[in-house]
């Protein structure tokens, strides 16, 4: 009991069935259409609606960004209804400053693409597929992450 | 994309977009304290969808022909190289600072969080880098 409220201090449970329906939803986009639903390629299918360049004109993005973009818009109504459903509506806030949030999502953006896949590509697709690249991936942001934020949390107040 | 195919979609991505907002993995606070190890329930959420979607990936090509609405079961075969290796290590920089990931910054739009906004900007921004630079 004391193991579980130091592991988890806010509890448990939620998160167990957070990461079962996070789960459920790849797995019925798969039975249902066979597709393998990472969530960062939609940041660079996207941009082949605007930028015509032979990278981003490959044929992995333009044939996937509309289903991309459904599944993204899908994330949006599911997040939606938890707000209002059960978090009563009311606004979100961080106390993780805007330029942490610009300076690392880009890094966060440029590495995912670039590493063909973020925690929800190499970390729940790649290792529900039981590949090793994928698992060398997580272990290699997971490496660089805990460093970044405990350093963070040195440098700054 | 048939109608269908369109709704299952959607519907799939809601299921993934509702179990990220109620493990409260949309809020950058959370996933920072896992990355400083003062609270562990990342590797639930994890774990959690990890085996959902082992048992799926393993199980629906042994017991169905093709997927219900499509002709066949995708594969995305990943691959370690310098690429996915640097790749990997600069995400895990960004997730470090800000404690966002791509699904979350997406789902956040949704569940009233404006500030995430900057998350979603930085990513996109980074992706449309990685693609300029790309050969």
């Amino acid at each position: 009991m004391n193991l579980a409220l130091s592991l988890f201090p806010l509890g448990w449970q939620h998160y167990l069935l957070g990461g079962l329906l996070i789960g459920a939803g790849a797995a019925l986009l798969f039975v249902l259409t066979g597709r393998i639903g990472g969530m960062s390629t939609v940041f660079s299918s996207s941009w082949s609606y605007l930028v015509q360049r032979p990278f981003f004109e490959q044929k992995r993005f333009v044939d996937s960004r509309c289903w991309r973009l459904v599944y993204a818009l899908g994330l949006i109504l599911g997040a939606l209804i938890w707000w209002l459903g059960f978090a009563g509506g009311a606004p979100q806030a961080t106390a993780v400053p805007d330029w942490q949030l610009l300076v690392g999502g880009f890094f966060v953006g440029y590495g995912a693409r670039l590493g063909n896949g973020c925690t929800s590509g190499h970390g729940i697709c790649g290792l529900g597929s039981l590949q090793w690249p994928s698992l060398l991936a997580v272990l290699t942001f997971m490496a660089t992450a805990f460093l970044t934020a405990n350093l963070m949390m040195r440098v700054l107040p | 994309m048939s109608a269908a195919r369109v709704l299952s979609t959607l519907l799939a991505g809601m299921l993934f977009g509702f179990g990220l907002s109620f493990s409260t993995m949309i809020r950058p606070e959370v996933v920072l304290s896992f990355l400083r190890f003062q609270d562990f329930g990342l590797m639930l959420v994890m774990g959690g969808a990890v085996l959902v979607v082992l048992l799926a990936y393993k199980l629906a090509p042994r017991l169905l022909q093709r997927p219900l609405l499509d002709d066949h079961f995708h594969e995305h075969p990943s691959v370690w190289n310098r690429d996915t290796a640097v790749g990997a290590a600069l995400f895990g920089v960004g997730w470090g600072i800000c404690g966002v990931c791509p699904g979350p910054a997406i789902a956040g739009l949704g569940a009233g969080n404006g500030s995430l906004l900057w998350a979603l900007a930085g990513i996109a921004l980074g992706a449309l880098v990685q693609g300029l630079r790309a050969k």
